[in-house]
């Protein structure tokens, strides 16, 4: 790993102040970085993808806390690790998809480490992005994408952009996507808001930002709505092995019903885009209509409508329109999980 | 990224305080440095083993705070107060853990290299309660490989302590 000096912020202002002028450099690789759990970014370093000058030091700041809100929802402070989160009595009891999405990523090892604020923010596992010998508009803006047409059986298959196929690869992001959170920031121009459809971007024309936070911008919290869908959802993830991979497709679904009758419905899909993929024209299609598999199927390609598969990943169109399916029967109850 | 970037001029160490198997040691670390560079290349603690180095493997498996962690990614100067458990750290006495033990008796290990970091691994998730099964045992210890393929043993072996030890929530 390349030297870098160290800063302990003992206040988000002060952990702000210290990155001030930050913005101006961008995303592909700012000079100075925030860290948190570090599990990602450490990896990052040692693989030469990200050079910072300087790392502030967050863990130790208060923000280790998952707190009521006044509207019945709950308030996930941005260093609580992943397995606080995933086994906190409330998150398991009100939001079980979330937990299960969190169980669902990582190891035991990365989840005591890596804290909710840094799982929004962690880098895509695409191959080429990590290969500093290959060309990556994410690493290199403007050196081209190598894995186009390379090896591109993890890659994107929605909202690809010809500068950029990679994919997100969290899992908790998928069920914070389908929950409908907001990402509370705080910047050198005060604290805002961000609801989490407009957290992370597709790739476009600039691939190496994978969200619209500035650099000298920090996570404070993540919000979670009243409404948690704890009765009908699933969290389903399809991979290479039975644990500790990233998805190729994962489908977060929740369902509201009234008998057999659908009333609301969130569907958010992970390993198949650049973001979590929550299509709020599918979940319309879904209310009002009976829970079977004859509403599912024409939803779950619907979903599907834009995609563009690769020489290697064509595979996953079909695969993430029959794990739509078979998770909202899960979610229904129509199948076991 | 930058086309050329200056490497920042000197760097002062940084002075921190880690508890290490119970001896409290200051220590002047590079803020660059790894946990498990520190314990393996400055303190001479080469039980916890470097596999991937990135975090992939477990081998490098220790206990921050009584917390399972892969060491190849923590920054050393960020662990300033905390208390370290290594393999070299987990017998009392001159006994050895009850882990320790179990994997003698299951026979989980063939080469041995993987072996401190699925002990301790386990040790975490034992302390963690939240494995009710030896299904939940192989999920939750899904984090360590082992390249002679001796999960079934391992898994017996955690499996066994933690039914012994029970549930300590």
């Amino acid at each position: 790993m390349r030297a870098f000096s160290y800063t302990r912020a003992d206040s988000v202002g002060a952990a702000v102040q210290e990155a001030a002028g930050n913005a101006s450099i961008g995303d592909a690789s700012p000079l100075t970085k925030f860290i948190g759990g570090g599990t990602n970014l450490i990896d990052l370093m040692k693989a030469d993808v990200l050079r910072p000058h300087k790392l502030i030091d967050l863990t130790r700041l208060p923000l280790k806390e998952i707190v009521e809100r006044p509207d019945g929802g709950l308030r996930l402070g941005a260093l609580v690790t992943n397995a606080d989160t995933a086994y906190d009595k409330r998150v398991a009891a009100r939001y079980p998809l979330l937990a299960r999405a969190i169980l669902a990523g990582a190891s035991a090892q990365l989840r005591n480490v890596a804290t909710d604020g840094g799982n929004l923010l962690q880098r895509t596992r695409c191959y080429y992005f990590y290969d500093t010998a290959t060309a990556c508009n994410k690493r290199q803006p403007g050196s081209g994408c190598d894995a186009i047409e390379g090896i591109n059986r993890i890659h994107a298959v929605l909202g690809t952009s010809e500068q950029c196929i990679a994919t997100h690869p969290s899992d908790m992001c998928v069920a914070l996507a389908a929950l409908a959170a907001t990402v509370n920031v705080t910047g050198a121009e005060g604290d805002r808001q961000i609801a989490f459809k407009d957290f992370h971007r597709l790739p476009g024309e600039t691939p190496d930002l994978d969200t619209n936070l500035k650099a000298d911008e920090v996570i404070t919290s993540i919000d979670l709505p009243a409404e948690g869908f704890a009765n009908n959802f699933t969290y389903l993830k399809i991979r290479d092995r039975a644990s500790y991979a990233f998805a190729l497709v994962s489908v977060a679904a929740a369902l509201t019903l009234d008998g057999d009758t659908i009333t609301d419905a969130r569907l958010a899909l992970g390993g198949v885009a650049h973001k979590p993929w929550r299509d709020e024209q599918a979940e319309q299609m879904l209310v009002g209509k009976p829970a079977t598999v004859d509403t599912f199927k024409p939803v779950a390609a619907f979903v599907l409508r834009d995609a563009k598969g690769y020489e290697h990943n064509a595979f996953k169109i079909t695969l993430a329109q029959r794990a739509i399916s078979k998770a909202l029967s899960q979610a229904a109850g129509l199948e076991s999980v | 990224m930058p086309a050329a970037t200056p490497v920042p001029a000197a760097i002062a160490s940084q002075s921190i305080t880690l508890t290490i198997n119970g001896q409290p040691q200051q220590l002047d670390v590079q803020p660059w440095t790894v946990l498990l560079d520190l314990l393996r290349n400055e303190l001479d603690l080469t039980g916890t083993k470097k596999g991937c180095d990135h975090g992939q493997c477990g081998a490098c498996t220790v206990l921050v705070d009584g917390n399972r962690v892969n060491s190849c990614l923590l920054l050393a100067v960020m662990q300033d107060g905390r208390e370290i458990t290594t393999i070299e750290g987990l017998a009392t006495g001159g006994v050895i853990h009850p882990l320790q033990e179990a994997f003698i008796e299951h026979d989980a290990f063939q080469c041995g290299y993987c072996t401190p970091g699925q002990i301790c691994s386990g040790v975490g998730l034992i302390r963690e309660g939240h494995a009710k099964t030896a299904d939940d045992v192989r999920e939750l210890m899904s984090g360590n490989l082992c390249r002679c393929g001796c999960y079934p043993n391992i898994v017996k072996a955690v499996d066994d302590v933690r039914i012994s030890e029970g549930d300590p929530k």
